[in-house]
């Protein structure tokens, strides 16, 4: 390779090396005229604005309109955009719907695939070895770990992103919630309930006493 | 080659050099056909700076994870994408 250009390769402090790799690709991309910075910050500031309060309302629509649940599982993407939600670029994703029987459970054995565009930059837990390596092997010990304890006869489907495509679980919703607003709702839906790794949070006590008196 | 819902089928355990999208732990393995998805570019080239063309095919593939996990005693399961080129009829 040729090493005409004038810049130096010097780590800047104690940059780590994980660090410094991205930030020389990034220079010389830069340098290459490949990309431009400006391009390069509204794609992070892009990502870092994505929250999983995004994921959480197409969750809350999904529990209280059966037919957007059904869009969601087939184009999330679709679906988010009737929200007025912002994509962007994002890959293709698609909802995973948990029910009384199925569990779903995901996660990216060969990198870290997310639906960053949903849920935001994913948890460091969800990048690490551990989780990539024991998920797929071992998803029960693994949900028990994550406070998930599910029966023998629910089946646990481990949906591991391998290729082009990225997941969202929809939880299921939680009982006591019948009188509950599509906004409460979402609030009840965690960023772990959308990876599979936790249920949603039950419903304030006394909004659970008042909807279960009425039957549900 | 293309696969129907419900077919069996292997993961090709060839070796392979360089990137590419499929996991060492499902090669050799046999799964069913859950079913079919879009056709994407071919990541094995793409990484390279190439086009990716043509597309190929990703199926849905569904695996016993008894099968996958010596030990496994639940009838649990695990489902990936796998390029079209990566199935075998089994």
């Amino acid at each position: 390779m040729s090493h005409d250009h004038d810049h130096d390769h010097e780590p800047v402090g104690n940059e780590p090396e994980a660090a410094m790799r991205p930030r020389a690709l990034e220079e010389l991309l830069v340098e290459k005229g490949v990309l431009d910075r400006e391009r390069i910050r509204a794609r992070i500031d892009w990502l870092v604005s994505r929250t999983p309060a995004n994921g959480a309302r197409l969750v809350a629509r999904a529990w209280v309109d059966p037919d957007f649940k059904h869009r969601l599982a087939e184009d999330a993407r679709a679906a988010a955009d009737e929200l007025g939600l912002d994509v962007g670029p994002s890959p293709v994703t698609l909802g995973l719907e948990n029910t009384e029987s199925v569990h779903h459970l995901v996660v990216c054995t060969l990198c870290s695939c997310y639906p960053k565009a949903l849920l935001g930059p994913p948890p460091e837990w969800y990048k690490s070895l551990p989780y990539r390596s024991r998920t797929v092997s071992d998803p029960r010990g693994v949900l028990r770990e994550f406070g998930v304890e599910l029966d023998d006869g629910v089946e646990v489907r481990v949906v591991d992103s391998t290729a082009e495509i990225r997941y969202l679980v929809i939880p299921r919703r939680p009982p006591g919630t019948e009188g509950l607003t599509e906004d409460e709702l979402a609030a009840l839906v965690t960023r772990d309930s959308m990876i599979g790794v936790a249920v949603p949070r039950a419903p304030e006590r006394e909004l659970a006493q008042s909807s279960t008196s009425g039957g549900g | 080659m293309t696969f129907e819902p419900g077919a069996r089928v292997r993961v090709s355990d060839r070796p392979h050099e360089g990137h590419h999208r499929t996991p060492g732990y499902l090669k050799g393995k046999t799964g069913v056909v859950e079913r079919g998805r879009a056709t994407f570019t071919n990541p094995e080239t793409r990484a390279y700076g190439e086009d990716g063309l043509p597309e190929r095919r990703v199926y849905l593939v569904g695996f016993e994870q008894r099968e996958l996990w010596p030990g496994y005693e639940l009838d649990d399961r695990l489902f990936a994408d796998v390029f079209e080129h990566w199935l075998e009829d089994a």
